[in-house]
């Protein structure tokens, strides 16, 4: 058996599990839902580690499943493209996947929609396979929307609560508008580049390089950028990049599982893959490269400052989802594809993990998210918290640990870099370390160290955690309905989560230390992604530069410790202790007094207030507009029923002429003959 | 080439078995009214099967010919013929004539035999006018069907059904008046009423116009064309179920088709001239009605804003004069007959048991209702376009074939993306999430038997032709390639 005939497997497993789960979830026994989807995604998981091993020798594969529609010449199909980047990929989703299946158990235990969870995650797994592995851009937009399809049912999964059934539609919105950019980019790339297979419009690009598209006659545009920055839009829906991030902290209304695997490891960082494969094309253009890297930065810098301020202990992480996959967008505008890659996949294990460790909090405080209530759990759930503590220190970059080798091969790419942009942006990722360092053990003291602060907190806990979302919803005030939130009784204490939960964190934590230090060489430096993605040296040397300096992942480590980020982040976790554990007064000291920052950061800037009144407002009215006046008023009122009373009115007239009197008639008679007589006369 | 006359039966068998249904007489005999309704659908389907199936792909001309003389003195003649934008449209009217048999089987307690031979009359007329190749034969067909529409909704229709009948009755006979005025004036030229003698004779660009004038309002009412589409909304919102269904899947797709049999042939060069005007009204159906769509408080409004939205994609794909575009909008044509059957059907599930349709007067169906929700998410998923349904596939093609004509074209008619999600999305959060708002969404039943296999059924259509649409596209090839090249070629007389 060649490894070509398991492909279609490793989608199509999963696929198959969350069928026969979705469809007879009901008739079949709780459990079976467990067991088929794990089943599916383990041996999806197993299957991608032999692609992976075999991709590892250098073999790729490119070829088509079938024709899905043919169309004056041009030619959709459905197939695979298996190379090093999507093997990696492979890997990375089902492993998250598998981990998430295994925690699910646990988390949603007690959930009435427990088959209907574990179908839709498994319908997650079989749709992001299908985005990655594709070889061309239909496949690619199929895998796109499905994943955010499934985005849209996970978010909305609790489909009672209002805050729920909002944040979903959402998403699914602000999604669109990205990937009403992305399909204006296909068209264009199967327009101009005349094929939507990858390696075709990867060939023929450079022929292109410098060709122009007057999209406004009169200003010639280069035509590379046009299609980067449209596919770029794309991305930066799905991967919630400024202004099209509104949706991702939201999204927190879903079940943890998925702000794990969904919000976090896998499907925000489609965009991030879909740049890297499309490096071919992001190459030609540096204006796009310039765009992207700005986006990015502004993403990752000012996300993270709103990290500082939440209360939720999931919106915390969710933005500093957001300020990670800035950084992602960062090092794709400088040019280092293969960093980015490199930390979309340990951010895929550490970010996974502190999502978990951070449900798993959550069990422990009975479905209480806020971290005012918290404190102290250390001692209550012990692997949740060295877990976490793992996570932490991956996150903010300690030297050794995964999320280290990532974020400062960024910072270093993009410091060796000379886009336009890239003063700005090193500026934006050196000051993002600190940030990230601050609110990560803000988070991290205030939930497992200090006082224990659930008892005080017991009676009212658990509607805190609405209280800041500004929802512009009247009926947003009840959360009666959700059983789920109760927060911990008076008598209650919190408790470690059974092993479900806990081991995939230890699975988890694993890879979150060492896969940086033993992937780095390989990934980053060696040729692991030569033939997939292309960089031009001449034009974007940053990459080049980062490789000289580079000597091994040991010293890497040895050097790091005395680079200004590593001081940077130490002085975060400092300060955080120090506001957190020592000085709990200063931080509501400088809130009170910064009473105009700490508002702009608490209405996250004023995009949703924006989107709310204007886009979302803004559509309504126009189309109440042309509703009343255009259809109602206009076309019916004056054309259609207009033509009718005009009918009647005329006929109205026409009716007084028969007067049924003979004098009237014969009167009429008589002056026509006159008329027609002058007439004839004349002629 | 076939011995049977396929064409005649598909019109005349789900002809003569609305008669027969008719026969059964009162409401005594419903049940075997039903039945009998159901047998004539089902074989009314099935004389038409074969004409998938021994369609010639290769071939870009009419198949299945059938020509016999009917009126001599005008030379008007009994001449049918199929090709392959004809015939996908002609097994969705017999399948549909099937799913609204069926949809209306407990639903409808008055009249129960009228009922089912309109509809079964009215199937066998539509495909007429799907097959038809005499001009006359046509106009009789085209003008017929709105006889059996006319009494489904004034008939069985809600409280403001004289209004929206006499609407609809009107703007559509307004419409065609003019239509059979350009026949009479092509007859007078070449003396025949062949629709095959018309592609090929030459006309001067100002009579092309006047022509193409004429049979744009016939079908632009119908389809409907902004600005003359707002009987479609009344007429759906009183008719019944089963006559929304026909309306929306089948009624609307005979303008959509006559464009392609009549205006732009027999007027090629008037069809290029006139493109521009043609877009910029598709581009509006698009974005302004997409924008009066969401501010719909009536489902069945809704919806039928949506249709035009949709149906805007339609004349939009055939005036890009490319292959991508012009398949796009037939595929288009077939999946908008599946999904808004779905989504009126939907309505009709939820009409049924709640009598209502306002949007505020449900919420959190979701709760009563999972099995019934799950395909009504299905089904708005797939009318917001989702790859993998087949809403998808007509609107991609569309909009990759706009952006080979002009990139703002395909800019405006992408907006459907965001827009057709947010009117879809929007009514199924208010309508299926949430709590349950009140204690009538509370007793709520979830589908029956009938209703799921329905559902079910036009769910997997959607799927199937979302994963797999080449069938559709295959079978429409060769008389697209034939038709961009007449189209190609100019028909104005030599100087």
């Amino acid at each position: 058996m060649t490894v070509q005939s398991l492909y279609l497997w490793i989608p199509l497993l999963p696929l198959f599990a969350a069928t026969v789960v979705g469809l007879f979830g009901r008739q079949l026994p709780r459990a079976s839902a467990h067991w088929l989807t794990i089943a599916g995604v383990a041996a999806s998981f197993a299957l991608s580690v032999c692609v992976f091993m075999d991709a590892l020798q250098g073999n790729v594969f490119n070829g088509a499943v079938y024709t899905w529609l043919t169309s004056g010449g041009n030619r959709f199909e459905v197939g695979f493209l298996i190379d090093r980047l999507t093997a990696t990929m492979m890997v990375v989703v089902t492993f998250v996947s598998l981990m998430v299946h295994v925690y699910t158990i646990g988390y949603m235990a007690e959930d009435p929609g427990y088959s209907r969870f574990f179908s839709y995650i498994s319908l997650f797994t079989f749709s992001m396979l299908m985005l990655v592995m594709s070889n061309n851009f239909m496949q690619l937009f199929f895998g796109w929307e499905a994943v955010g399809l499934v985005s849209y049912l996970l978010i909305g999964f609790w489909y009672k609560r209002p805050t729920a059934i909002y944040a979903n539609l959402k998403a699914f919105l602000v999604n669109r508008v990205g990937d009403f950019g992305f399909l204006l980019g296909i068209g264009m790339v199967l327009y101009y580049l005349g094929s939507l297979d990858y390696a075709a419009v990867f060939s023929i690009a450079p022929q292109f390089a410098d060709a122009t598209v007057e999209l406004i006659p009169g200003s010639p545009w280069s035509l590379m950028t046009v299609i980067c920055i449209l596919l770029f839009i794309g991305a930066m829906g799905k991967s919630a990049q400024v202004p099209l991030h509104v949706w991702l902290p939201d999204s927190m209304e879903g079940p943890t599982p998925i702000s794990a695997l969904i919000h976090a490891a896998t499907m925000v960082t489609a965009g991030i893959f879909m740049v890297a494969r499309m490096s071919p094309l992001y190459e030609l253009s540096s204006t796009a490269l310039s765009f992207v890297l700005v986006i990015g930065a502004i993403t990752a810098l000012f996300m993270g400052f709103l990290g500082i301020i939440q209360h939720d202990i999931k919106r915390v992480v969710a933005y500093s989802t957001l300020s990670q996959l800035g950084y992602m967008t960062v090092a794709l505008g400088v040019s280092a594809y293969s960093v980015a890659i490199f930390h979309l996949m340990t951010h895929a294990f550490f970010k996974a993990l502190l999502f978990l460790g951070a449900g798993s909090v959550i069990m422990g405080m009975h479905h209480d998210q806020d971290m005012r209530n918290m404190g102290g759990l250390r001692k209550y759930m012990p692997i949740t918290w060295i877990t976490s503590l793992i996570g932490s220190l991956a996150l903010i970059g300690t030297p050794l640990f995964s999320g280290f080798y990532s974020k400062d091969s960024i910072i270093e790419a993009v410091k060796f870099s000379n886009i336009t942009g890239s003063g700005f942006a090193y500026f934006a990722v050196l000051a993002g370390v600190f940030v990230t360092a601050f609110y990560s053990f803000r988070m991290y003291f205030l939930v497992f160290h200090g006082k224990e602060k659930w008892m005080q907190q017991a009676d009212h806990g658990h509607d805190l955690h609405h209280a800041h979302e500004k929802h512009e919803h009247a009926d947003d005030t009840d959360d009666s309905h959700d059983e789920h939130h109760h927060g911990l009784g008076p008598n209650d204490k919190p408790h470690e989560s059974p092993w479900v939960v806990t081991l995939p964190l230890v699975l988890l934590a694993i890879p979150s230390v060492i896969i940086g230090y033993v992937a780095i060489d390989l990934m980053v430096f060696g040729d692991y992604f030569k033939d997939v993605i292309y960089v031009d040296h001449q034009q974007h040397g940053a990459m080049q530069e980062l490789a000289h300096h580079f000597h091994g992942a040991g010293a890497m480590a040895l050097h790091g410790l005395t680079s200004l980020p590593f001081i940077l982040a130490a002085s975060g976790v400092a300060l955080a202790w120090f506001f957190y554990m020592k000085r709990p007064d200063i931080p509501a000291a400088i809130k009170a007094r910064c009473g105009l920052i700490y508002r702009i950061l608490d209405n996250k800037y004023g995009f949703d207030s924006f989107n709310e009144k204007f886009l979302a407002g803004g559509s309504r009215f126009l189309g109440d507009k042309l509703w009343q006046i255009g259809d109602v008023k206009l076309i019916d009122g004056l054309l259609v029923n207009g033509s009718a009373r005009l009918v009647a009115h005329i006929a109205g007239l026409v009716r007084r002429l028969q007067t049924g009197l003979v004098y009237h008639y014969a009167f009429a008679m008589i002056i026509g003959a006159f008329l027609l007589l002058t007439v004839f006369m004349k002629i | 080439m076939n011995d049977l006359p396929i064409l005649s039966l598909s019109i005349w068998v789900p002809i003569v078995a609305g008669i027969l249904v008719l026969f059964t007489g009162g409401d005594n005999n419903a049940s075997r009214a039903r039945w009998l309704a159901l047998l004539g659908s089902i074989a009314g389907f099935a004389v038409t099967v074969p004409l998938y199936l021994g369609f010639d792909v290769q071939n870009g001309g009419f198949q299945f010919v059938e020509r016999l003389q009917w009126i001599p003195a005008f030379n008007i003649q009994y001449h049918l013929g199929v090709d392959g934008i004809a015939v996908p449209l002609i097994l969705l009217t017999s399948f549909t004539t099937f799913l609204v048999v069926l949809a209306g089987w407990e639903v409808i307690q008055k009249r129960v035999a009228q009922y089912m031979a309109a509809f079964l009359i009215m199937s066998g007329i539509m495909i007429g006018v799907f097959s038809a190749l005499d001009a006359i034969l046509y106009y009789i067909f085209w003008e017929a069907m709105l006889i059996p529409m006319f009494l489904v909704i004034g008939i069985w229709g809600g409280p403001n059904r004289v209004y929206a009948t006499i609407k609809f009755f009107l703007y559509t006979l307004l419409g065609s008046l003019l239509m059979l005025v350009a026949f009479i004036y092509l007859y007078h030229q070449s003396g025949t009423f062949d629709i095959a003698e018309y592609y090929r004779m030459p006309l001067a660009l100002s009579v092309q116009i006047w022509i193409f004038i004429a049979f744009f309002l016939a079908f632009a009412v119908k389809i409907p064309m902004w600005p003359v589409h707002t009987w479609l909304p009344d007429a759906h919102v009183e008719a019944p179920t089963g006559g929304s269904v026909v309306l929306a899947a089948i009624a609307l797709k005979l303008g959509g088709y006559s464009f392609l049999r009549f205006a732009m042939p027999i007027a090629p060069d008037a069809s290029h001239y006139l493109s521009g005007f043609m877009i910029t009204l598709s581009l509006i159906a698009v974005v302004y009605i997409a924008l009066v769509a969401l501010v719909q408080k009536d489902m069945k409004k809704l919806i039928a804003y949506s249709s035009i939205s949709h149906m805007g994609f339609v004349t939009l794909g055939f005036f890009l004069f490319n292959p991508l575009g012009l398949e796009g909008a037939i595929v288009q044509m077939i999946s908008h007959g599946f999904i808004s059957s779905a989504m009126f059907l939907s309505v009709g599930v939820l009409y049924d048991r709640m009598h209502s349709r306002q949007i505020a007067d449900y919420g959190g169906v979701g709760n009563t209702m999972p099995v019934f929700t799950a395909f009504a998410v299905l089904f708005a998923m797939a009318n917001a376009g989702l790859p993998g349904t087949s809403g998808f596939v007509g609107e991609f093609l569309v909009i990759l074939g706009a952006v080979q004509v002009n990139f703002w074209y395909a800019f405006l008619a992408a907006t459907t993306l965001i827009f057709g999600a947010a009117y879809t999305l929007w009514m199924v959060k208010r309508v299926y999430y949430g709590e349950v708002a009140n204690p009538q969404v509370a007793e709520l039943k979830d589908i029956n038997r009938r209703e799921f296999f329905i559902l079910g059924l036009l769910a997997i259509l959607v799927l199937g032709f979302g994963i797999y649409p080449q069938p559709i596209t295959e079978i429409t090839h060769a008389t697209v390639g034939h038709l961009l090249e007449h189209m190609a070629l100019s028909k104005l007389p030599p100087l």
